[in-house]
């Protein structure tokens, strides 16, 4: 199914979002994530089911002001 | 200076954006001997990971991280970018950003009072970018902010302190609440006349990453800001529009012919 993964829309064939990320290769990396806007906290991203057209963020720690 | 029930000892908050290389933000950051550095989130890739050696580096300098919601027009986008990053960064500690204009940056001050409430009573510890509006200030500390960062100038610009008159009003009206100038310093005499104003800190960015020479920028800024607080604490005389010799008049020879 078509899933937006940071602006790029992705064809994934996985069912929650902690499948996407390691479908995506994330491995260990310390990311954040968002489902449509919404938080999802590291420990709820095995029970946050995808439907089509969901837009998920990855986020890392960046330079800021 | 107590932030949040935290003692820091540095009146300096730099921030992590725009530097040369890793090295030299790492260098400017320990020349400047800073408690606190801004950090952000963006956008991470599965394949190249840019972040993780990021984070890896500010780790490795041991100091506290201050993350900011930069780039957020909204409350929505604000708050989750906040949730993102309590968890990530694992503090509660804030920098609420909601932008209002794309030309100067400048704050949203509905959306930042409204999501400084949200946040607050979530139980983040929220440093919002604001201006130095009395109105705004009071519906900030209302809505839980135990902290105010007023802009100097926009973001970025270089400018200094664009309204010296609000600041110092600010800074009267709320002598308890620690007060940091953040946004458009962009020489240690702005940082200076800010600590002299009696501000707590100073939050700067551009300024050190931007410099021919960061490194020597951010020891110059730490001077600048220990300067401009100990001529505060000194008490500085008051300004006068006439002349005032400042040797004595008495005793002076005559000696016309």
């Amino acid at each position: 199914m078509k899933i937006i993964v940071n602006g790029a829309e992705l064809e994934l064939d996985v069912a929650t979002l902690a499948a996407a990320l390691e479908a995506l290769d994330y491995g260990d990396a310390v990311v954040a994530t968002a489902l449509n806007g919404h938080f999802v906290a590291a420990r709820a991203r095995a029970e946050a089911q995808l439907a089509e057209g969901d837009r998920i963020e990855i986020v890392a720690p960046r330079q800021g002001g | 200076m107590e932030l949040y029930g935290v003692e820091v000892a540095s009146r300096l908050l730099l921030g992590t954006a725009q530097y040369p290389s890793p090295a030299i933000l790492a260098d400017a950051v320990r020349a400047a001997n800073v408690d606190i550095v801004t950090v952000s989130l963006r956008r991470e890739s599965g394949r190249l990971r840019e972040g993780q050696d990021f984070w890896s580096l500010i780790r490795n300098l041991g100091i506290r991280v201050l993350p900011n919601t930069a780039g957020c027009h909204s409350v929505g986008e604000a708050v989750t970018t906040a949730h993102m990053a309590r968890e990530i960064f694992a503090t509660s500690w804030i920098k609420l950003e909601v932008i209002g204009e794309a030309d100067t940056l400048q704050p949203n001050v509905f959306g930042l009072t409204e999501a400084a409430r949200i946040l607050s009573d979530e139980g983040f510890a929220v440093f919002p970018y604001t201006t130095e509006d009395l109105v705004v200030a009071e519906r900030l500390i209302e809505a839980g902010c135990k902290v105010l960062m007023p802009w100097g100038a926009p973001i970025g610009s270089g400018k200094g302190l664009n309204n010296p008159f609000g600041l110092r009003a600010l800074r009267a009206h709320f002598p308890d609440i620690p007060l940091i100038v953040d946004a458009g310093i962009g020489l240690p005499s702005h940082a200076v006349g800010a600590m002299e104003l009696g501000y707590d800190a100073v939050l700067l960015n551009t300024a050190v990453a931007k410099a021919g020479d960061p490194v020597a920028m951010a020891r110059a800024f730490a001077g600048a800001v220990e300067a401009g607080r100990a001529a505060y604490l000194a008490g500085p005389m008051e300004s006068r529009d006439m002349a005032a010799p400042s040797t004595p008049v008495l005793g002076k020879p005559v000696l016309a012919r």
